[in-house]
């Protein structure tokens, strides 16, 4: 009677130890826990932005803008893919409108050896479905549409590739414990604690630098009255702060910011002025050797996101790869560029759609209140369950101060971070932890009031309560599981105690109290229940 | 008989009819149901439904939405707009901060003077509310530039600024999630007892979740994401409640194949009933110490999930069990187990 099998003591024994150990590391001072040996867990509660301050950027990549980009290549790759056919398929009217790519073939009697053509580019690289669907018309009108599919696919790359992007830009030591994580198909959370002002962050999340290289234009003033620009050309606007003026010039680039391998701030010796100091790889150094010779005696312009940085005359053939861009810089707005420029361009532009930052005292006073809170609660119920229960409260409140330090270890050891919601999930947990004790103890005293023996209500106590205890928690995991689904930043941190509290809670109110209540039964032998 | 442990203090056999004023709680719940919606759609009893939807724009779904976001004081997460959180250690002058807001950007502005935090350091706070804005980072900056001129010492202590997009999707995300919940756990009851049980469990959810959603829409207490989290638990703890009932139900209707199911549902209710009080209690009245110590972020949820249990406790009292009686139960099952279920103390050492 009253047996409690050896590994279910030994299980309670070895959790309750991984808790401790797991949770220990919360209550050493940061230089202890530093110095603990590597076998140690040492890693504390992870706390969540609103407890211990910071800034929260969510960004949105420009999908229609991603979707535009990649028409222009598929449009490119129609193009190509006529004119390499064999026999050649002659084409006009290369465009994008809307959410098509078009070419209109000139004589529509070719489709059918247009659409062998076209077939390859429609097939997805890594096999599966196809990523653009084509739409014929009679007049010899062709039309690629991106697939639904294949445009996720292409929104998480522009995600995936912008996140490290970000991260060469906002973190470029690797030293700060920002966090940059994707979010769905086309979202990006940015974390940074500490941060009590995120304007740098958006600032430097925000710009797409794209450096791109054109030649420039020269118009006489009199046909720059006219307001008329010369085919293939663009007015292009100054970059603030760089002090030159409206260019006019090509549309397309000669090269961009891809060709370079270096990029640092330096000075000028001459004149002294902030520069910015670039390298570029063997095939740009080609390319700008070959630009620098054919074009001397005229303008390039350098531009920053579709604006002039600044627009030299090419003195000379530059062959050596490496030059000077001056642009009015100052040393931190030439090492923000360096930054930039070294970190690569966005896929797309971000948009900030949602953005959170709050003062590191306020967290903290959210976590003094929090731990106010949190503690009377656990006086309360530990009083509350003395007084109705006596010895039997007791052995539930032991219980309970096992599962908290289950709870804290559990926390700890998943990384789970704990917001000020989570707290109050923990204060709620405290309080239905009790609730499978009482649900065990009011079976005992049902069984008890049948005309049980003491042993025998115990004993069936628990397992016909267990069954209960099963069905009432499973149904609240059910609950946190839709709250994970659903939850933000700081509901997911309530999402988070409420599963580990129930879990652990059940643990610890059946089998740590099964074992206090065999190893009491059988020192004292009681003949009634003390209930 | 001694008087601690307290429990003994508990009657060991009560015998409340509850399913007597079944009748009586079925009236009172369904009014209070009627009474929750309409304050839901009127504002909290404060505007006319009808004006609404005529001034709302877009489709009629879309306008019956609008009539719906009237209905609640919805925080920053389902309103969108940014909301700057502001300091000081002395007075703060709130029109000199309309004003700042104003040169900052145009717009519906709303400044409120705010008890910020429990230790009363700083003391003066206020929360100046705008509309989404095409530019915030420069709203923003603006705003920190001139917080001078509104308060020596003055500053940003919290900004949250939320895009139309983002708390469209969070308001639509969670009106699911609740659905979800609800529908989810109708079907494990139904999984785990029998169908008429996960109708009676859904009627309970239902009724805790739209008379806690009729409170803060008639209070105006501030509704947000953290509400939503406490309308989640309030159906898991009412759920939880419920199916301490169901199972001792099951057993006993098991237990007495002649007892009309009234009576059984009766003595059910009568056996749990000291469970159903002291978990109830205790989860009070750590809510209680949360509400008055959590601090102000914490308050809406103590609140929603103090009425919330009350609910959920008279609910699985007054609602789910007795539902079961409109459709009965099918008694013939347990006829040959039935012995065995009476015998499971004995062998289950």
């Amino acid at each position: 009677m009253l047996q409690v099998a050896r590994w279910r003591i030994i299980l309670v024994a070895v959790v309750t130890l991984l808790g401790i150990a797991f949770a220990l590391p919360n209550f050493l001072p940061e230089r202890v826990r530093e110095s603990l040996p590597g076998f140690l867990p040492r890693q504390a509660i992870n706390l969540g932005l609103d407890l211990r301050g910071g800034s929260q950027l969510l960004l949105e990549i420009d999908v229609a803008t991603l979707q535009r980009q990649q028409l222009d290549n598929v449009a490119d790759l129609m193009a190509t893919s006529l004119r390499e056919a064999t026999p050649a398929i002659r084409y006009t009217g290369r465009s994008v409108v809307g959410d098509a790519a078009r070419v209109r073939l000139v004589d529509p009697t070719q489709m059918e050896a247009a659409r062998r053509a076209l077939r390859v580019i429609g097939q997805s690289t890594t096999g599966g479905n196809d990523i653009y669907t084509f739409t014929e018309a009679a007049d010899g009108l062709v039309e690629a549409r991106i697939t639904p599919v294949h445009l996720r696919e292409l929104s998480r790359q522009a995600a995936q590739q912008s996140i490290e992007v970000i991260r060469r830009r906002i973190d470029p030591t690797g030293t700060s414990e920002v966090s940059i994580v994707r979010q769905g198909d086309e979202r990006i959370i940015v974390q940074a604690p500490g941060v009590s002002d995120p304007e740098m962050l958006k600032q430097r999340i925000g710009q797409t630098a794209l450096m791109t290289f054109h030649m420039v234009r020269e118009v006489s003033p009199d046909e720059a009255q006219t307001g008329r620009l010369p085919a293939g050309t663009m007015l292009v606007e100054p970059y603030p702060g760089s002090g030159v003026s409206q260019e006019i010039v090509e549309r397309r680039p000669r090269f961009t910011g891809e060709r370079l391998v270096r990029a640092s701030p330096s000075t000028d010796s001459q004149t002294n002025e902030f520069v910015l100091s670039f390298q570029l790889d063997s095939q740009g150094t080609r390319l700008f050797c070959r630009i620098t010779s054919d074009n001397t005696g005229n303008r390039f312009a350098i531009l920053l996101d579709n604006q002039v940085l600044t627009a030299p005359r090419i003195n000379e053939p530059i062959c050596g790869g490496s030059g000077q861009i001056s642009g009015n810089f100052t040393a931190q707005s030439a090492n923000d560029l360096a930054v930039m420029l070294r970190a690569g361009a966005l896929p797309a532009p971000l948009t900030v759609i949602d953005e959170r930052t709050v003062d590191a005292s306020l967290g903290q006073d959210a976590i003094n209140s929090g731990g106010t809170a949190s503690a009377v609660a656990v006086i309360i119920t530990f009083v509350f369950m003395v007084l109705a229960y006596g010895l039997f409260g007791v052995f539930a409140c032991i219980a309970l101060l096992v599962n908290m330090v289950l709870i804290i270890g559990a926390m700890s050891m998943i990384g789970a971070a704990l917001t000020l919601p989570g707290i109050a999930g923990l204060i709620l947990t405290i309080a239905m932890a009790v609730d499978a004790n009482v649900i065990i103890y009011e079976r005992m005293r049902d069984e008890a009031r049948a005309g049980r023996g003491a042993a025998l209500a115990i004993d069936s106590g628990f397992s016909r309560a267990m069954i209960t205890i099963i069905d009432a928690n499973l149904t609240t995991i059910l609950a946190a599981m839709i709250l994970f689904q659903f939850g933000a930043g700081p509901v997911r941190g309530f999402a988070w105690t409420l599963s580990i509290g129930v879990i652990t809670s059940v643990f610890t109110a059946v089998l740590v109290t099964q074992i206090l209540i065999a190893w009491w039964f059988r020192a004292s032998r009681p003949k009634t229940l003390p209930i | 008989m001694a008087i601690w442990p307290l429990i003994r203090l508990l009657p060991q056999k009560t015998n409340f009819t509850y399913v007597k004023f079944a009748g009586i709680a079925a009236f009172l719940s369904i009014a209070l149901c009627v009474a929750s919606i309409v304050s839901i759609f009127t504002g909290g009893l404060r505007e006319n439904p009808i004006e609404v939807y005529q001034q709302a724009e877009g489709t009629p779904l879309a306008r019956i939405g609008a009539i719906m976001e009237h209905g609640f004081n919805l925080g920053i997460d389902f309103r969108g707009g940014t909301s700057i959180l502001i300091e000081a250690p002395g007075p703060i002058d709130q029109e000199a901060l309309r004003a700042l807001g104003q040169s900052a950007q145009d717009g519906d502005i709303e400044v409120q003077g705010v008890t910020c935090r429990p230790n009363n350091a700083p003391p003066y706070c206020a929360l100046l509310n705008f509309e989404t804005a095409p530019n915030q980072s420069a709203t923003v900056e603006t705003i920190r530039g001139g917080l001078a001129s509104v308060a020596e010492g003055a500053r940003i202590t919290n900004v949250d600024a939320v895009s139309a997009k983002v708390s469209e999707e969070l308001f639509s995300g969670g009106l699911i999630a609740l659905g979800l919940a609800i529908l989810l756990m109708m079907f494990y009851i139904m999984f785990r007892f029998e169908w008429q049980f996960g109708v009676g469990a859904m009627l309970g959810l239902v009724h805790d979740v739209i008379l806690t959603l009729g409170i803060f829409s008639f209070f105006r207490i501030e509704f947000t994401l953290t509400i939503i989290a406490a309308l989640l638990t309030i159906i898991g703890y009412g759920i939880n409640d419920t199916v301490v009932v169901f199972d001792r139900l099951r057993e006993n209707l098991r237990k007495f194949k002649k007892m009309p199911l009234a009576d059984v549902i009766d003595l059910s209710l009568n056996e749990t009933l000291s469970r159903t009080i002291i978990t109830g209690v205790t989860a009070l009245m750590a809510l209680v110490g949360l509400l008055f110590l959590g601090g102000e972020a914490l308050s809406g949820f103590a609140i929603a999930m103090l009425f919330g249990i009350i609910c959920g406790t008279y609910s699985s009292l007054y609602v789910a069990a007795p539902a079961i009686l409109i459709w009965g139960v099918k008694r013939g099952r347990g006829e040959t187990r039935g012995g065995a279920s009476q015998a499971t103390p004995e062998t289950a050492a």
